[in-house]
């Protein structure tokens, strides 16, 4: 589905669905082609609701996570996105559909930080 | 027409992304956590992802337009520079962290979590503060000319 859905934005529209592009470009105000970007935000949330609501998904809080964590962590992700041209979904689902060497590239370091960081979160501070 | 299909391509991710949960941060983290008790079935959610853009993606690709729009906009960058990497790195730092990236983050509004509330407004902030740099340092170095369109999502 996730595939499809970048597939149906590129045939239609000749966008690329890259999350973080979509929104940041919501960021830099309207410029003419805000539109899309606000329907298919909507359609994600939406999405996502009427998937829960269907199967009885309940989203699995974690009650004890630390904030500071999730601060430190969207600041990064949103920072990082911005400066690296990308998140999971445009370099990894689209620039490597596209088989885009830097898209490549891309998610390997992406994949190699994660699991580096989270090996040192829980494995040698214990945290969450 | 474009809103709608935009529309329609958002339900499905965000269906999608909560179909492969993706929007677990619990998910996401036993999938990163190689040295606990590692959960590859991400692997197959990225895999499977993969395989459909890179099928379609060449058909689509193949036509003239798109159907609704009159070009398509792809990013143009190939090259594999400082920014790339040092972004991608800080970018998988934070998904470690916290373990939701941007599409994930925007799902989980329909799903209720009070995490959304503190990191969504943080990644907002975190994409704000590179924007409001590049077009402070874009001013004072160069004459305002396109600052590229080599951004993915």
């Amino acid at each position: 589905m996730i595939g499809a859905a970048a597939a149906l934005l590129l045939l239609c529209n000749g966008r690329i669905a890259g999350a973080s592009h979509i929104v940041s470009g919501l960021l830099e105000g309207p410029r003419g082609d805000a539109a899309w970007r606000v329907y298919f935000v909507a359609g994600t949330i939406l999405g996502a609701f009427v998937f829960s609501s269907l199967t009885g998904t309940v989203h699995t809080d974690r009650p004890d996570f630390p904030a500071g964590l999730l601060t430190a962590g969207g600041l990064l992700v949103g920072f990082g996105a911005s400066l690296g041209s990308g998140c999971t979904s445009g370099h990894g689902v689209c620039g490597l559909g596209r088989l885009s060497p830097r898209s490549a590239v891309a998610t390997a370091i992406f994949l190699a930080t994660a699991i580096a960081t989270t090996f040192t979160v829980r494995h040698v501070f214990g945290v969450a | 027409m474009r809103a709608l299909a935009a529309f329609a391509s958002g339900l499905l991710f965000g269906g999608g992304l909560a179909l492969a949960s993706m929007t677990d941060p619990n998910r996401v983290l036993a999938f990163l956590d190689v040295g606990g008790a590692w959960d590859p079935s991400l692997l197959f959610v990225l895999g499977s992802a993969v395989t459909v853009t890179a099928i379609a993606f060449r058909k689509v690709l193949r036509r003239d337009r798109p159907l609704l729009a009159d070009r398509f906009l792809l990013p143009g960058a190939t090259a594999v520079d400082g920014r790339l990497v040092t972004g991608t790195a800080l970018f998988g730092v934070g998904w470690g962290l916290a373990g939701y990236c941007p599409g994930s983050a925007i799902a989980t509004i329909g799903m209720s979590s009070w995490e959304t509330w503190i990191f969504l407004p943080a990644m907002l902030l975190g994409m704000m503060v590179h924007t409001g740099a590049s077009l402070l340092s874009a001013r004072e170095h160069t004459p305002p000319h396109g600052t590229g369109s080599s951004e993915l999502g």
